[in-house]
C-alpha cells in the first residue's frame, strides 16, 4: 500500500474512533456534572449512568407532537443534532490526525452551532406556544452577544497561531515558544464565559429548573417529547462536550496525538482527554453549585464582558505580537 | 358608613362572609399603630333577607374576591359592585350558590373574561392551573411587553374543597378535623384558631399548660415553614445550595414534631379544650437538642445567604410591595411586616401564652424579596427564643378539659398568628353542639391579589421568585 493510503486509513479510523467517542461521553458527562452537583448539595443524587437510561426510556416513547406543528418542528430535531455531532467530531480530542482536519476550522464549528440554534429557536416559536416564544426569544438575545464574543476569540486565537484550524492552533500551541500571553488568557476567560452562555447553565440557566418563566433553553424544547426530546438532550450534552473539548484543544492541548503516531501515543491521548473532561466536569458542578442564576437582563453584561475580553485580546495583538 | 370608614382607613378589613340571609364583616381596629399594641376585632352583621348587600369593593377595594366569594356560594349579590365575574364557582360544581338556593346549573360553560390591556406590542402568558413542579394549581395571566410585566391577573379556585358547607352540621370534633385540613402547612395554627374559637363560644376555660403546649406546636410550626421558605426562594433563584441546607434543617424540625407528639405536621393536636398529647421530659430534652442545632446551623445560612452577591443581586428590589398597599389590606404576616405594617395577633391579641412571653416583631419598610426573606429570619430567631421561654416556664397540671354543649345558639371569633399571618375562625353553634355556620379565614385572602401589584413593572422571569417569598396559600384561600 502506498503511504498517502495509510495515512488515509488512519485518519478515517481516528475520525470514526472520535465521531463515537464523542457520542458515547456526552452523557456521560452530562451525568457526571449532575452528580457531582447533588454531591455538592449533600445529595445521593441519581448515577453517572442515568442520562442513557433517559435516552433509552425517550427513544421507546411515543412522540407527540402539537397539533399546530409544522414539519419544521418534526425535523429539527435531526437537524440539530446532525450539527451538533459534526461539530463535535471535527475538534481534535484526543487525536489531531483527523480526516477531516481539512475542514475543522472555527467558523466551521461557529457556523454548525450557529445553524442548530437557528433551527432549534425556529421549532420553539413554530408551535406558537407562548412559552416556546419566550424561549426563543431569550434565546436569540444571548445569541446576538455570545456570538460576536466567539467570533472576537477566533481573531485572537487567529492572530497568534495564524491559522483557524483547529488542528494547527493545537500544534502550535503545543510548540514551545507559544508562552504565556496575555492576550490568550484573556481569550479563555471569554470563552468560558460564552461556554457557560452558550450551554444554559447557571447563572445564565438552569438546566435543572421546573419554572416555565424563568427558562431559557428548556422553554424552547418544552412542546419536544419522545425520540424528538431524546435527540435534543442528546446534542445538548454534546453540546457541552464540545465546548469544553474546545477549550480544552486550544488552551489545554497536552496529550493530543499528532498525526503518525503510534497506537500507545493515542490511547494515551485519549486518556488524557477523559481526565480533561471529567475535571472540567467536576469545575462547572463546584461553579453552578456556588452561585444563583442572574436577572435575565443581566445577561448582556455577563456576555458584553466576553465582548470585550476578546476585543482587548485581538487588540493586544495588534501591538504587539509578543503580548 | 363602615364602608366609608374602611376607605379612610379607620379600620382594616379582616374578614367577609355570608350566611344564608346575612353577611358578616370583620373588622379590625388599626388606629392603635404605635402607641398601645393592642388591637380590637369587631364584628358586623347586616342581614340581607332580600339577597342583596351593598358592595363594600366599592369603596374599600380588599373586599373584592370577598365579595364575589359570597355571591359564588350563598348568591348574595353585592349591589355596586365593579366586579360581577364568578370567582369559586367555576361553573364545574353542577350547582349554583351551594350554601344558598342550591339551584342546577344548566348552561354551558362560560369562558373566564380577563381584564384586558391595551397597548402595542402587547401579548398574553397564560400559566397553569398545571405548572411543571409539584406544586398548587392556580392559573396566572401575564400581559407582558417583551420581559416586563404589564398586567398580572390571577385565577384561583382550583382547589375548592367545600370546607363551609362539610361544616355544616358537623359535630365539634369533627369540625376540628376539617379545620386541621384547610391548609396543610399551617394545620396547628388554623386548630388553634378553631379550638380558640369555639372555646369562646363555650366560654370554657382551658388548663394553662395546654396553652403552652400550643403556643410551642405553633413555634415549631413556623419555623419548620420559614426554614422551607427560606431554602425555597433560594433554590428559585437557582440557589440549590440554600435549599440543601435549610431542608436538612426543616426535616430535623418535623423529626422532632414527630418524636414529641405524634406527627411529623401536628395535625390535629390542638383540639377544642386543650392538646391531646403531653410532653414529657424526653421530648423537651428533643427539643433543646434541637434549638443547640439550629442556633449552631442557622447563622452559617444567613451569612451565607447575605454573602452570595449573586443572590443579593436577585432578591435586593426585586417584587415591591408599597407600604401604602400592605396597610390597605391588611396584609399580615411577613409580606405586611415587610411593607412597614406592624401587625402580629401574638402581640396585638396577645392571647395566652404570649401575654406572659417575651419577643419582638421584626419590622422592615423595605418590600422587597429580600425584607421578606429577613422578616422570615429574624421570626426563626425569635421562635427559637420563644421555645427556650416555653420549655422554661411551662406550668404543670392537666391538658384539656372535657367540652360540653350549651344548649343555646352560641358565637366565637378568633385570631391567631400563623406562620403566613393571622388566621381568621368564626363560628356559631347550634343547642346540641354541631356547626351552624364556621368560616375560617386564611392570610392569603389579603395578601393574593397584593402579588398582582408587587409584580408590575418586574420581569416575566422574576415572577417565581416573587411569587415564592409571598408564598401564599392556595388551599386556604380556595377552601
Amino acid at each position: 500500500m502506498a503511504v498517502k493510503d495509510i495515512a488515509f486509513l488512519d485518519g478515517l479510523s481516528i475520525q470514526t474512533s472520535q465521531m463515537l467517542l464523542v457520542l458515547i461521553l456526552a452523557p456521560l458527562l452530562t451525568g457526571l456534572v449532575r452528580s457531582a452537583k447533588a454531591r455538592l448539595l449533600r445529595k445521593q443524587g441519581p448515577s453517572v449512568l442515568q442520562p442513557y437510561r433517559d435516552l433509552l426510556r425517550l427513544v421507546r416513547k411515543e412522540a407527540v407532537v402539537a397539533e399546530s406543528a409544522s414539519w419544521l418542528f418534526r425535523v429539527v430535531p435531526y437537524l440539530v443534532f446532525a450539527a451538533t455531532w459534526v461539530a463535535a467530531a471535527l475538534i481534535p480530542t484526543f487525536a489531531t490526525g483527523l480526516l477531516f482536519s481539512w475542514s475543522a476550522d472555527l467558523i466551521v464549528i461557529i457556523a454548525l452551532l450557529g445553524s442548530a440554534r437557528f433551527f432549534l429557536a425556529l421549532a420553539g416559536l413554530d408551535v406558537g406556544t407562548s412559552f416556546g416564544g419566550i424561549g426563543s426569544s431569550r434565546e436569540a438575545m444571548i445569541a446576538t452577544l455570545a456570538e460576536p464574543a466567539l467570533i472576537m476569540i477566533v481573531f485572537t486565537l487567529a492572530l497568534v497561531a495564524g491559522s483557524t484550524q483547529l488542528s494547527t492552533i493545537a500544534g502550535i500551541m503545543l510548540a514551545p515558544g507559544v508562552g504565556l500571553r496575555v492576550s490568550l488568557g484573556m481569550a479563555l476567560a471569554a470563552l468560558v464565559i460564552v461556554a457557560i452562555a452558550e450551554n444554559a447553565r447557571i447563572p445564565v440557566d438552569n438546566p435543572a429548573t421546573h419554572l416555565e418563566l424563568t427558562m431559557v433553553h428548556e422553554a424552547m424544547v418544552l412542546e419536544y417529547s419522545g425520540r424528538h426530546l431524546a435527540l435534543i438532550e442528546l446534542a445538548s450534552s454534546l453540546k457541552l462536550l464540545l465546548y469544553i473539548s474546545l477549550i480544552a484543544c486550544v488552551f489545554f492541548p497536552w496529550g493530543l496525538a499528532p498525526a503518525g503516531s503510534p497506537l500507545y501515543v493515542h490511547l494515551l491521548g485519549a486518556a488524557a482527554y477523559a481526565g480533561k473532561l471529567a475535571f472540567a466536569g467536576l469545575l462547572l458542578a463546584g461553579f453552578e453549585t456556588a452561585i444563583a442564576k442572574m436577572r435575565v437582563f443581566r445577561v448582556p453584561d455577563f456576555l458584553g464582558a466576553a465582548l470585550m475580553l476578546g476585543f482587548l485580546g485581538v487588540l493586544l495583538l495588534f501591538m504587539s505580537k509578543s503580548l | 358608613m363602615l364602608a366609608g370608614q374602611l376607605a379612610d382607613g379607620r379600620w382594616a378589613l379582616a374578614g367577609m362572609w355570608g350566611e344564608a340571609e346575612a353577611v358578616n364583616l370583620a373588622l379590625l381596629d388599626s388606629d392603635s399603630g404605635g402607641v398601645a399594641d393592642r388591637s380590637e376585632l369587631a364584628i358586623a352583621t347586616l342581614p340581607c333577607p332580600q339577597g342583596q348587600f351593598p358592595s363594600i369593593a366599592l369603596h374599600h377595594a380588599p373586599a373584592h374576591r370577598l365579595e364575589r366569594a359570597i355571591n359564588d356560594l350563598f348568591g348574595l349579590e353585592p349591589v355596586g359592585a365593579p366586579d360581577d365575574r364568578l370567582w369559586l364557582d367555576h361553573g364545574r360544581w353542577g350547582v349554583h350558590y351551594p350554601l344558598g338556593a342550591c339551584t342546577k346549573s344548566t348552561e354551558a360553560l362560560q369562558p373566564y373574561v380577563f381584564l384586558g390591556a391595551e397597548g402595542e406590542g402587547l401579548h398574553q402568558i397564560p400559566v397553569g392551573p398545571v405548572h411543571a413542579g409539584i406544586i398548587e394549581p392556580g392559573h396566572f395571566r401575564f400581559t407582558a411587553n417583551g420581559e416586563t410585566v404589564v398586567r398580572l391577573e390571577e385565577r384561583l379556585g382550583y382547589t375548592h374543597k367545600g370546607i363551609d358547607s362539610l361544616m355544616a352540621g358537623a359535630p365539634i370534633d369533627r369540625a376540628a378535623q376539617l379545620a386541621a385540613r384547610v391548609s396543610g402547612d399551617s394545620t396547628v395554627a388554623y386548630s388553634i384558631a378553631f379550638a380558640r374559637a369555639i372555646e369562646a363560644a363555650l366560654g370554657v376555660e382551658i388548663p394553662d399548660r395546654a396553652h403552652w403546649l400550643r403556643a410551642l406546636m405553633a413555634e415549631l410550626e413556623r419555623i419548620a415553614n420559614h426554614l422551607g421558605d427560606i431554602g425555597a426562594v433560594c433554590n428559585d433563584a437557582a440557589f440549590a445550595l440554600m435549599h440543601a441546607h435549610t431542608s436538612v434543617l426543616r426535616e430535623r424540625v418535623l423529626r422532632t414534631s414527630n418524636d414529641c407528639f405524634g406527627h411529623r405536621l401536628m395535625m390535629d393536636k390542638a383540639i377544642p379544650g386543650g392538646v391531646n398529647v403531653d410532653l414529657d421530659a424526653r421530648g423537651m430534652e428533643k427539643i433543646r437538642s434541637l434549638l443547640a442545632v439550629i442556633r449552631e446551623e442557622f447563622p452559617r445560612l444567613i451569612d451565607l445567604y447575605d454573602e452570595t452577591a449573586s443572590l443579593q443581586d436577585r432578591t435586593v428590589g426585586t417584587g415591591f410591595l408599597a407600604p401604602a398597599l400592605a396597610r390597605q389590606y391588611a396584609c399580615g404576616g411577613y409580606i405586611g411586616r415587610a411593607s412597614g405594617r406592624s401587625f402580629d395577633a401574638r402581640r396585638d391579641f396577645a392571647y395566652p401564652p404570649y401575654d406572659s412571653l417575651r419577643f419582638e416583631v421584626p419590622l422592615f419598610k423595605e418590600g422587597d424579596v429580600n425584607a421578606r426573606m429577613w422578616v422570615r429570619i429574624r421570626e426563626v430567631e425569635q421562635s427559637l427564643g420563644l421555645i427556650d421561654q416555653i420549655l422554661t416556664g411551662i406550668p404543670s397540671g392537666a391538658i384539656s378539659v372535657a367540652v360540653q354543649p350549651a344548649g343555646r345558639i352560641c358565637e366565637g371569633v378568633s385570631l391567631v398568628e400563623g406562620f403566613r399571618g393571622d388566621i381568621l375562625c368564626w363560628l356559631r353553634l347550634d343547642p346540641d353542639g354541631t356547626i351552624a355556620r364556621c368560616h375560617l379565614r386564611d392570610p392569603s385572602w389579603f395578601q393574593w391579589p397584593l402579588i398582582e401589584a408587587a409584580i408590575e413593572g418586574n420581569i416575566v422571569a422574576d415572577f417565581p421568585l416573587c411569587n415564592k417569598s409571598f408564598n401564599c396559600s392556595y388551599s386556604g384561600h380556595d377552601i
